[in-house]
């Protein structure tokens, strides 16, 4: 993955928190994935602007004592693209 | 004691605004009996339904019908939908679509418009909506969903006379720039039932058809998304029905009824109606909702079936169609003693000439002659 790359949340997929599931889910047509903690922070950070690396570094610095976070969000992040949850510019 | 669960929410409001259909299809699943349905819900009571189910926990939300595109409040109700956080899905043949209305519906909120189809071709297509010019429009309007933003859906249902069409269907569908298909083999319930031996394809039909998809997929790794929706006749386990009775479904009708499924309004339940109580009360208390809930009202062979908890013993619809009672498992099991039911059903249209459909067409009029007969 290009950590220069800018993720945003895929055109046909929506983010949002949903109080009745308790917790943030992805809506696209006629279906809803719900996300867990650590997939919702991540996809919380994506906002088009940001690029992969921006994201990491953010992260990393709110939570400096998770060992291998970089990878962890690189991983997740290429894993949401092949779901199609993520497109890149 | 009673142990029925505590209701999970549901995550699905499928609203079928009205029964009216300018298309004919013999594969409808509304009810036979439509003619027989009260007055349509008004703008308002809508609202209201959206509000409460909002309210709820619905987070998937449903326009349907009949064909929805006749209801002239459409606009207002996906602008409320909007508002309330649901994700709106308009499904609908495409007859009354216009590009303008593809807009405005875009900007009131709606989040995806699913056009369903009848064949790739128009002869077949004509045939089966019974309007000849249906198909040449249904491909404009595709064409005007995708390039107003929305993610194209495509719905195509399958049955013996366009089955064989599966790859010209898929070619269709890659070529208009679907992002997500629907093979969707007919259920059968409401008219589709009806039509049962006329549609019903044979097994050799479905496994080349199934080759078909499976190859495509192989072949287009990246491409569109592809639903196959198996005809469960041919299988040895039921499906497990909207992922058991009254767990994460709601529909209403366009009278104004709450149904666990939208097959379920010919059950002999008492099934309530949206102007009489509020939502949070039929879906968490009522006794129609309460009927199938859960595992305790089952028999044998579901009791003691270490696969209950995956198939909720199938679908109550079909079982109380093909047996007469609901709580039945449903005979599409093989572990069911009336499996024969299913059985003959199959060995009725694979003896039927291709060919020569004689279908009987979703309309009104078939509706309330229906209706007549059974008095």
């Amino acid at each position: 993955m290009d950590k220069g790359s800018i993720p945003r949340i895929h055109r046909h997929f929506r983010l949002q928190w949903e109080e009745a599931q308790g917790c943030h889910v992805l809506l696209y047509p006629e279906g809803m994935v719900k996300l867990n903690d650590s997939a919702a922070l991540i996809l919380g950070c994506v906002d088009g602007v940001r690029s992969v690396a921006d994201i990491i570094a953010e992260l990393t610095s709110r939570f400096p004592d998770v060992d291998g976070i970089a990878s962890d969000i690189e991983e997740f992040m290429a894993a949401a693209s092949t779901r199609r949850w993520l497109e890149f510019d | 004691m009673s142990s029925i669960p505590e209701a999970s929410p549901p995550l699905w409001l499928l609203a079928e605004l009205t029964y009216r259909c300018p298309l004919q299809c013999p594969y409808c699943s509304n009810p036979v009996e439509m003619a027989a349905a009260g007055e349509e819900l008004d703008t308002e009571d809508w609202l209201r339904v959206l509000r409460q189910a909002r309210g709820l926990g619905a987070a998937q939300l449903g326009f349907s019908g009949g064909e929805p595109l006749v209801r002239q409040d459409l606009e207002v109700l996906v602008a409320e939908a909007s508002t309330l956080g649901f994700y709106s899905n308009l499904i609908t043949s495409g007859v009354g679509l216009t590009g303008d209305r593809v807009r405005s519906l875009r900007e009131a909120g709606l989040d995806h418009i699913q056009v369903s189809f009848q064949s790739s071709e128009p002869e077949v297509s004509a045939l089966l909506s019974g309007s000849p010019k249906a198909f040449a429009h249904k491909l404009e309007m595709a064409q005007a969903v995708k390039a107003a933003g929305y993610p194209m859906v495509l719905n195509f249902v399958l049955h013996r006379h366009n089955i064989d069409q599966t790859e010209q269907i898929l070619q269709l569908a890659h070529e208009l720039g679907a992002d997500y298909v629907e093979l969707a083999n007919t259920q059968y319930h409401g008219w589709a039932l009806l039509n049962r031996e006329q549609l019903m394809p044979t097994r050799e039909q479905l496994q080349r058809a199934e080759q078909v998809t499976n190859a495509w997929r192989e072949a287009h790794p990246d491409g569109m998304r592809i639903y196959f929706v198996v005809p469960d006749y041919f299988e040895d386990r039921p499906k497990p029905c909207m992922n058991g009775w009254a767990q994460m479904f709601l529909a209403v009708t366009p009278d104004g009824v709450a149904l666990p499924c939208h097959s379920a309004r010919n059950l002999p339940l008492e099934f309530p109606n949206v102007q009489q109580q509020d939502l949070e009360s039929i879906w968490r208390h009522s006794d129609a909702f309460n009927a199938y809930r859960g595992f305790d009202w089952m028999r044998e062979p579901c009791r003691s079936c270490p696969e209950k908890e995956r198939d909720f013993g199938g679908c109550r619809c079909q079982a109380f169609a093909l047996t007469g009672d609901a709580a039945q498992a449903d005979p599409v099991c093989t572990k069911s003693n009336q499996r024969s039911l299913v059985d003959a059903a199959l060995g009725a249209a694979s003896a039927q000439e291709s060919g020569a459909p004689g279908l009987r067409y979703r309309t009104l009029q078939a509706s309330k002659d229906i209706l007549a007969r059974q008095v």
